[in-house]
């Protein structure tokens, strides 16, 4: 019972990181249709310039209550920045090209910002330094550790704030608007490509609070840690249905809990004949599994046929 | 004077090798054999993706079910030593029938779900590779297979040098022939498949799949069956690749290298034959070429400022965006799709764009 209450904590947990990368995806493939696959590279970026900042604030004896904060608005500062740039530079020439043109672009560009990072902050790993002190609360016979509520915390205001700017702003309305039919929404008076261009601003600052994030999670930051994590984050939106807020929030959630419910039972499941090493294949089965059932994901909406 | 251009080219891809050798050393020998197995592989995937219109970002899959087939059957691993050319065409067969396998429960989704789902299975496969090392060691994990057996004719392994006609042949030039050859079918069937009735169908489906449908096309197994032909290419390739090699490991199956293939096709120009083979060939010797940056630093700026093997990539992602952004319809389009995407006609733009891989929207 104690394992389970662990697994689906840690899910979770997870689950919240992966929710927060997977909108960045949603919101890009709502209103372009484009797999933004340098998104994970953001995040990654967000990653690094946290981590190197706080490192640096930490060393130089500013207290923790202002390097955290400093150190996020850097790391939203720099991902905001590239993110601008990668639309202004890589996607927007090519919004009336074939629709595989802006995927290569895409890839191009993450390759371009990781080995960009690689360069700057080389190969080793950058650890996230221990400016909070872990303290383990008990739950139910399962523990919870303060940084992890505090990441679970921080991930659902960013999620909550989102849902309100799209939901009850003018911004949002003209987002919505765009998603649904670009032509028509500039008709009305939405200029357009300003609403791509703060997609893209809220979807990288997004990025960059999960990289803060993910960062304090695994103690550690990557120049390679992007791409595996983008693969999955664009999973779980796919899973809750692309283009769907609630569903990016729902996707990400359920493939965190699946891949740590998977990692935990998977041994027991097979009798020991598969180990927890392939909790990355229980989140792309499951992925398989509901896409072919329910192919437009969870939340998505049945798109009807053209007949 | 077709004749004559025919001969020219003949007697040029005959002497490639040693011209290449001449010029840039024997390293270039084995890119050249490189790029003729990854001018295989993509227009495997040219079939899937440029014919039929489906993206699909899992087709290293079918490369690895190719090459693992190939390394399990005939390596140490199990003391198995079955003959080259009994397996090459049963670990087509093996691809082709994951292929099915993959494409009965999926054919129905849409573009991008589609994209998703064949990406997951690639990782799905690869993760496999990685782990099948305990209980039964069946792939050795990440170590990967070694000491694969070589291709042999008439009981003489490939790898070795070999003099025919006073000619001397070192491992990589006989491949070079070996592959040539096999490419050369595959262009051939590539070529012949577009033109049949079949090919005719892809087309249709890709353009349009309602309208397809009400043509009489059986759309679910012409797709089924545009995806099982890609994978059976990239069965071959995969047994050619772990023969060539000596040695698989899960490392070479990664999405990137699917990604790479995709490339490979997009920036060629989807569907056209000719544009896919540049495509593969110039994707296939850029990174190479760009290990060359070292030294131009040290004589454009005096020292070496960035490591070369970092810059490499970086250079290369470059050079895939600007391709993109100036030629978005790839570097050889075929010569309806470049009139398709004329801006000066932007309903057919329009329609092209909607088209391209997801027939249904």
């Amino acid at each position: 019972m104690d394992v389970l209450l662990q697994q689906l904590i840690n899910g979770l947990i997870l689950g919240s990181l992966y929710a927060l990368v997977a909108l960045g995806y949603t919101m890009v493939y709502g209103i372009l249709e484009l797999i933004n696959f340098a998104h994970g590279e953001i995040v990654m970026v967000g990653a690094m310039v946290s981590v190197s900042v706080l490192a640096a604030l930490t060393a130089a004896g500013v207290p923790v209550a202002l390097a955290l904060p400093l150190a996020l608005a850097a790391a939203v500062v720099v991902c905001v920045v590239t993110g601008v740039l990668v639309e202004r530079v890589a996607y927007r020439p090519l919004r009336n090209a074939p629709r595989l043109a802006p995927l290569i672009t895409a890839i191009g560009v993450s390759i371009v910002l990781q080995n960009l990072a690689m360069i700057f902050w080389g190969r080793q790993y950058l650890s996230f330094p221990p400016v909070i002190e872990v303290q383990v609360y008990d739950v139910l016979g399962a523990t919870v550790s303060n940084v992890q509520i505090l990441i679970f915390v921080v991930a659902a205001l960013t999620m909550g704030g989102l849902l309100l700017l799209v939901n009850r702003t003018r911004l949002g309305r003209a987002m919505r608007a765009t998603a649904q039919n670009r032509e028509v929404a500039g008709l009305m008076g939405v200029d357009v490509n300003r609403v791509i261009a703060a997609t893209f601003i809220v979807g990288s600052a997004l990025a960059a609070v999960a990289g803060l994030l993910i960062a304090s999670y695994y103690g550690i930051a990557h120049y390679n840690m992007g791409f595996i994590l983008g693969l999955k984050a664009f999973s779980a939106a796919v899973l809750g249905g692309i283009g769907n807020i609630p569903g990016a929030l729902l996707g990400g959630l359920l493939l965190g809990v699946i891949e740590s419910l998977g990692a935990g039972y998977i041994g027991d499941l097979t009798g020991g004949f598969l180990g927890s090493h392939y909790q990355d294949i229980f989140a792309f089965l499951i992925l398989i599994l509901v896409l072919t059932f329910r192919p437009s994901g969870l939340l998505g909406e049945r798109v009807a046929d053209r007949a | 004077m077709a004749w004559a251009a025919f001969g020219v080219l003949a007697v040029l891809l005959i002497a490639l090798p040693f011209l290449v050798e001449a010029g840039l050393g024997r390293t270039w020998v084995r890119i050249l054999d490189f790029a003729m197995l990854y001018v295989m592989l993509a227009l495997g995937l040219n079939i899937v993706v440029g014919f039929a219109g489906l993206l699909d970002l899992g087709y290293v899959a079918f490369y690895a079910v190719g090459a693992y087939f190939y390394a399990i059957l005939a390596s140490p691993q199990f003391g198995l030593h079955l003959p080259f050319w009994a397996l090459l065409p049963m670990g087509a067969g093996i691809a082709c029938f994951f292929g099915v396998l993959l494409g009965t429960p999926t054919l129905r989704l849409r573009g991008d779900y589609l994209a998703i789902v064949t990406l997951g299975f690639g990782e799905i496969i690869r993760i496999f590779l990685n782990n099948l090392n305990a209980p039964v060691n069946v792939t050795n994990g990440p170590q990967g297979i070694n000491m694969i057996d070589p291709v042999r004719i008439g009981g003489h392994a490939l790898t070795r040098p070999i003099e025919i006609l006073g000619v001397q042949l070192s491992g990589p030039h006989a491949h070079y022939y070996l592959f040539l050859g096999l490419t050369l079918f595959v262009i051939f069937a590539a070529i012949r498949l577009q033109h049949s009735r079949i090919g005719r169908a892809w087309a249709a489906i890709r353009e349009d799949e309602v309208a397809a449908e009400a043509m009489g096309i059986h759309t679910r197994n012409v797709k089924l069956l545009a995806f099982a032909m890609g994978a059976t290419f990239g069965g071959l390739g995969g047994g050619l690749f772990a023969a060539f090699q000596g040695f698989v490991s899960p490392e070479s199956f990664t999405l990137m290298e699917s990604i790479m293939i995709l490339c490979m096709v997009v920036l060629g120009g989807m569907g056209h034959i000719p544009g896919v083979i540049l495509g593969a060939v110039l994707l296939t010797m850029l990174p190479e070429a760009l290990r060359y940056v070292g030294p131009l630093q040290q004589e454009l700026i005096g020292r070496v400022a960035v490591d070369p093997a970092d810059l490499r990539m970086l250079l290369f992602g470059v050079a895939l965006v600007l391709v993109m952004l100036f030629r978005p319809q790839g570097l050889w389009p075929s010569p309806m799709r470049a009139r398709e995407l004329r801006p000066d006609n932007p309903d057919q733009v329009r329609q092209e764009q909607e088209s391209l891989y997801d027939a249904e929207r």
